[in-house]
């Protein structure tokens, strides 16, 4: 359903360990595995859905494509040009292409700067040393996301979530990037809230031709934002395809069961229970094998000792497990 | 940030701005207890200020004839063994108490604040070290410090203010580091970091300002007792030289001998520095109130 694009981003084997430390001595006494050989790419004004139980390390993957984390290993590529080792003086251009926006309304404005100020951040760093020319670009990108420009002198306490949550989308406007992170960009806002956030996303994204890395929990919102969809499970990707496909046709036993826990609000259909059992084992010490064959119905011998490529099992669909074939 | 436009705030809320009595008007019915602060602040600023037009004595003539004159007579306030004006000295004594106070707290908190932010925005063993060294430091009493300081540098005005900010400094250095700490974590400065900003520049409009509220009510705090410290230490003659009146030299160096014969050699002095201490404190509650945008009406 997409057509193919050039990829925009393109990360490959992108590995996060966070190393262990106890003791005075402060000695490594072992590795959380957050994110583990992901790959993915991400094409102009195409949206890719990242979904996964808390702790499975999508946060880790949006962090880390701004190096706002340093990866262990890894590349991620903007437009073929390799930015994973770059210094921070050599990063700050590709900074222009990429931003990021967060989960929480409220910590992630400085309580102490005018709204106006916050959006106007990224060009004062960016070299727009005009006052003047700052402030009628704010007043732009306030009217883009649907901010009054008389607003741009409150202080972010006046807002309401939902507001705050764009002043933070215009602040991650104002350099005009072609990629942004949105962590969880509508997991702490009102449902009703949620939405217009998400529809405001989807018209910045027709208008400008956005690309969007969207990190999320909320199977529901992903389906409705996204363009393709990749499934976490403990570090690793295990599915990975268009949206239509993984909602009608999921192929892997852990999107399967994660589409059967979303609630459908009708208190007369009846389903089967095969709702996942037990919680995400602890990254520090993840089952060998397939990571998921403690919760996995269908685990045979083989899941406990082999870990299962991604392979291509259906064109264009991906999926991570040794009991699919061809 | 810290620089506010108040006048546009406070029309909101309901003041008359057109002038700026009814802006002060405002802002003193909106914070009473500052207000009360600041009077007393005024006050004392005023008296070190204009000391020559308020006390109708010398504070450094010796007169025999009036030794431990009570109150009330040519001596409001009475005087001392050496028949020096009371009320002069506490006069004039409130320009050294002034100095050392403002002097000692504005240097402590200057240090404290770049060491502190310094330390946790660097980490690693930098912050290590200069943590162990704020660990020697807090082992000492306040007194016992600056009485080191003090010994070592000599008595004087300047030397004096040194003595009591360095003792100062590693209090501030803690707050403003578990502060910086918890801050840097904070989703905004990840913003900020994300759009290509430097560290320093992140420490210095992100993660200081949101210091400042804790480090208003620490330096109030230590207002009062930099007043006390230079006290002790023009007691012990390691302060400010006699015969420049001190009050901390006033209230300890009769509170021996004269507290039963001539109560107001102690009392008066130590109405002073109670007074300025309370000040203090009440207006640093009430500024810190208003440098918080969240609690501005």
């Amino acid at each position: 359903m997409v057509e193919p694009v050039a990829p925009l981003l393109q990360v490959e084997g992108l590995t996060k360990h966070f190393p262990v430390k106890r003791g005075v001595l402060r000695r490594t006494i072992g590795q959380v595995r957050a994110v583990d050989g992901v790959s993915f790419t991400i094409g102009a004004g195409e949206t890719l859905g990242l979904v996964g139980e808390s702790g499975c390390g999508k946060t880790t993957v949006g962090r880390s494509l701004l190096r706002l984390i340093e990866p262990t290993s890894g590349s991620i590529r903007i437009d073929g040009r390799d930015i994973t080792r770059l210094s921070r003086a050599e990063l700050r251009p590709f900074r222009r292409q990429m931003q990021i926006i967060f989960q929480d309304p409220f910590s992630s404005l400085n309580p102490r700067m005018r709204a106006g100020d916050i959006v106007g951040e990224p060009l004062k760093v960016h070299g727009v040393e005009s006052k003047r020319e700052r402030r009628s670009r704010v007043a732009q990108l306030f009217d883009r996301v649907g901010l009054r420009a008389a607003q741009m002198d409150a202080f972010p306490h006046q807002f309401s979530g939902g507001q705050r949550q764009r002043i933070g989308v215009a602040r991650a406007l104002a350099l005009n990037p072609r990629l942004i992170v949105g962590d969880e960009p509508v997991s702490a806002l009102d449902v009703s809230i949620q939405a217009q956030v998400i529809n405001l996303l989807m018209d910045l994204q027709r208008e400008l031709g956005l690309s969007y890395l969207f990190i999320s929990h909320n199977l529901a919102v992903v389906e409705h934002i996204s363009h393709r969809v990749a499934v976490m499970y403990l570090g690793r990707i295990v599915e990975h395809t268009d949206k239509v496909t993984l909602f009608t046709r999921p192929l892997h036993p852990y999107t399967e069961a994660l589409l059967y826990a979303v609630p459908v609000p009708d208190p007369a259909i009846k389903r089967d229970k095969r709702v996942v059992q037990g919680d995400v084992p602890s990254p520090l010490n993840p089952p060998p094998g397939c990571h998921f064959h403690p919760r996995c119905p269908y685990a045979e011998a083989r899941c406990k000792l082999e870990a299962p490529a991604l392979r291509e099992i259906e064109p264009a669909h991906f999926a991570a497990c040794h009991l699919l074939n061809q | 940030m810290a620089a506010l436009d108040h006048a546009a705030e406070l029309e909101k809320a309901g003041a008359n701005v057109s002038s700026r009595f009814g802006a002060m008007l405002f802002l003193a019915r909106s914070y009473p207890l500052g207000a009360i602060g600041a009077v007393i602040m005024v006050g004392f600023l005023a008296t070190a200020l204009f000391a020559g037009a308020i006390a109708s004595f010398d504070p450094f003539t010796i007169n025999a004839r009036d030794s431990l004159a009570p109150p009330g007579g040519a001596h409001m306030l009475g005087a001392d063994f050496m028949g020096r004006d009371v009320f002069a000295r506490i006069v004039y004594g409130a320009r050294i108490s002034l100095a050392v106070a403002l002097g000692a707290t504005l240097l402590g908190s200057l240090f404290g604040v770049s060491v502190g932010l310094m330390s946790g925005f660097i980490g690693g063993w930098f912050d290590l070290l200069v943590q162990r060294l704020i660990d020697i430091m807090q082992s000492l009493p306040l007194l016992v410090m600056a009485l080191v300081m003090a010994a070592s540098l000599g008595p004087s005005l300047t030397n004096t203010i040194i003595a009591i900010a360095i003792p100062l400094v590693p209090s501030v250095a803690r707050v403003i580091r578990s502060n910086t700490l918890s801050l840097r974590e904070m989703p905004y400065v990840e913003a900020a970091r994300a759009v290509g900003m430097s560290e320093l520049r992140i420490a210095v409009s992100h993660v200081l300002p949101n210091t400042l509220a804790p480090l208003i009510v620490l330096a109030t705090a230590q207002l009062g007792s930099a007043i006390l410290v230079e006290s002790a230490l023009s007691f012990l003659g390691l302060g400010v030289p006699e015969p420049h009146p001190s009050w901390g030299r006033m209230l300890s160096e009769s509170a021996a001998e004269y507290v039963r014969t001539a109560p107001w050699l102690v009392i008066f002095p130590g109405i002073a520095i109670s007074a300025v201490v309370f000040g203090t404190n009440l207006l640093g509650d009430a500024i810190r109130d208003m440098l918080d945008p969240r609690q501005r009406c």
